[in-house]
């Protein structure tokens, strides 16, 4: 239960608004933290902290894309497809993710460790072909690129190729 | 070197610069923060940012200082700032930036614009999806309230202020300010009828401002450097300031340049952004993000200021330029900016979810050369029955890139519905039954 487990947490949060339901989506990501997904009971539990009916959490659920409403592989791949990375190959890289991993977008691997998916726009637009894994972006990818974050991924759990913060295009480059 | 001088991304380009408290400090941060806050009234912040001529950075462009002063001023309830880092535009990386890279700028703009206003709680609407921005806000929060810089008598002045971060799930809509509202009070995020004007019934019903990231980043250098030298930069009267553009596409190097606004497509994509990746000429131009009206080569000399972007036909937006090569299909183009609008389409509006989806369906109809020439009639048709008649600007925007290249490439449409045409023929009259017949592709 998300209220035993992280009383300080849902406390901290619900105190950053005045109404309740505007914890909505905070206690959402925690759910979906705690289990992948958000499950039935989490919306339950989520509709009772926030004194709402469970259709009203469920309503929102089903709203964003950003929340599962079925559990998804350890790693979720979701690839950029917009006109702006279509411009610069995200469907080759569509094309490779899915020579290497064997599924389409919607699927999961049968060892349940990388689930597929296109997405629309990450803001990511200048350094296309990207596609975000879990919480990190991946960016300006290339085929080989791809090969080693996959391989990271199965042997460390994240990748050294990940993004940090933010920056095109780079200083010492644009002195250049 | 920038040839340039560089305002908002003037610190991130300094070498080492980590975006930490110290070294914001070390960089005069906070200073405009200290001169406003029990020393400058809040009417009077409002009149300094009304006469440096700040226009929103999100999209629209309405002039910042106007829109603060629609609030109602003998109102004695809370009322609520909130910065829209929803960034979602296809095309458009700016706000990313500033975020990860300079937070405490943004905090100091929010913290300046919330004391002018009157608002003692700031939300940060930050899209779902920057995770990593979350966590630097978060980190930087933290910082500038250790520092007395947020929170309860701010600096000894007695001044109240707290920003709280809140990630949105993934959804462009919520970028619609009164979308991100009801997203940000737990619902689903559906734009609300205007009026009431979220200048007086916004966030929870009460006053409330929505600015976008790079307007509020803005501020401590309005502040610091005076309205004056703010309306002089850029393209004065109406367009003052520097912009950031996000360039992408067939470019050599993509990026965001910080520039005065005024300059012209010309100078921004061949100059700063190092012209096209391949030999291929250019032979297209997106202006202002996945919402503007495409631009051809021709249009190359315009400047890039609010009113010389409109009068040619598009608009500024949010500063996100897309170029193109040649040999770009514009269908093809088309189609996958119809296919974002279709899946963001919050659904309220009956003319923008059926129309988004038929507009999806032609269009590949015609991209799959089994198209008519009456598509093309079908397609303005459709365009023309879903702008003015939604309640946000979604129905206007989606529309925007189906016009555009109808208007500028419609030879390209003709060619696959003749090349469609002529296949049928050749398969016979009962093919093209089959075609007329045939079932429409299915959603993406």
């Amino acid at each position: 239960m998300l209220r035993e487990k992280y009383r300080d947490e849902i406390e901290q949060i619900l105190h950053r608004y005045p109404v309740r339901r505007s914890a909505m989506l905070p206690l959402l990501y925690l759910a979906q933290r705690e289990e992948g997904y958000v499950s039935e009971a989490a919306m339950k539990e989520i509709a009772s902290i926030l004194k709402v009916t469970p259709p009203q959490v469920y309503e929102t659920v089903t709203f964003y894309t950003m929340l599962n409403l079925k559990p998804v592989g350890k790693f979720h791949i979701q690839v950029c497809k917009s006109l702006m990375c279509a411009l610069v190959g995200s469907d080759a890289l569509l094309k490779w993710l899915h020579a290497r991993l064997g599924i389409k977008p919607g699927e999961t691997t049968p060892d349940r460790l990388f689930t597929l998916s296109t997405v629309e726009c990450l803001a990511a637009c200048g350094t296309g072909p990207m596609m975000q894994v879990n919480d990190d972006y991946y960016e300006k990818l290339t085929e080989e690129k791809v090969d080693r974050i996959l391989a990271d991924l199965k042997r460390d759990g994240t990748s050294t190729l990940k993004s940090g913060p933010f920056i095109l295009p780079e200083p010492a480059k644009r002195d250049a | 070197m920038p040839k340039y001088e560089l305002i908002l991304t003037k610190n991130m380009s300094q070498p080492g610069y980590t975006g930490s408290l110290a070294d914001y400090e070390r960089a005069g941060g906070y200073q405009a923060l200290r001169k406003v806050l029990g020393k400058v009234a809040p009417g009077d912040v409002t009149e300094i940012v009304k006469k440096s001529g700040l226009r929103g950075r999100g999209g629209a462009g309405f002039p910042t200082g106007v829109k603060w002063g629609f609030l109602p001023k003998d109102y004695r309830g809370p009322k609520y700032l909130c910065c829209n880092a929803d960034e979602s535009e296809p095309g458009t990386f700016k706000d990313r930036q500033l975020i990860e890279r300079d937070p405490h700028q943004l905090l100091e703009g929010i913290a300046i614009a919330a004391y002018a206003i009157g608002a003692e709680t700031a939300y940060i609407y930050i899209r779902g999806e920057f995770v990593l921005g979350a966590k630097i806000l978060e980190q930087a929060l933290a910082e500038a309230r250790r520092a007395g810089y947020l929170g309860r008598n701010i600096l000894g002045t007695g001044v109240n202020v707290d920003i709280w971060v809140h990630r949105g799930a993934g959804a462009y809509i919520c970028g619609e300010e009164t979308a991100l509202l009801e997203s940000l009070e737990g619902k689903r995020g559906l734009p609300r009828v205007k009026p009431p004007f979220p200048a007086t019934h916004g966030l929870y019903g009460k006053p409330t401002v929505v600015n976008n990231v790079e307007t509020l980043a803005n501020l401590p250098h309005i502040v610091n450097r005076g309205a004056d030298w703010f309306a002089a930069l850029g393209s004065p009267p109406k367009s003052t300031g520097t912009r950031i553009f996000c360039v992408s596409g067939h470019v050599k190097r993509p990026g965001n340049y910080e520039v005065p606004m005024g300059i012209t497509f010309r100078e921004l994509i061949f100059e700063h952004a190092g012209g096209m990746r391949s030999e291929k000429p250019l032979k297209a131009i997106i202006p202002g993000g996945a919402s503007a009206a495409f631009f051809t080569a021709e249009h190359l000399d315009v400047k890039l200021d609010f009113e010389s972007v409109a009068q040619a036909g598009s608009m500024l937006g949010s500063g996100g330029v897309t170029v193109m090569e040649e040999g770009t299909g514009m269908v093809w183009a088309a189609l996958r900016l119809m296919e974002f609008f279709h899946h963001e389409s919050c659904g309220k509006c009956s003319p923008c979810r059926e129309g988004s989806s038929w507009l999806v369906q032609t269009l590949r109809r015609i991209l799959a050369k089994r198209g008519r020439m009456q598509d093309l009639e079908t397609l303005t048709d459709l365009c023309q029955n879903i702008a003015g008649r939604t309640v946000c600007a979604f129905g206007d925007a989606e529309i925007a890139p189906i016009l555009s290249t109808l208007k500028y490439w419609r030879h390209e449409y003709e060619e696959l519905i003749r090349e469609a045409e002529e296949q049928a023929r050749g398969a016979g009259h009962e093919a093209m039954g089959a075609v007329l017949l045939s079932p429409l592709a299915s959603r993406h």
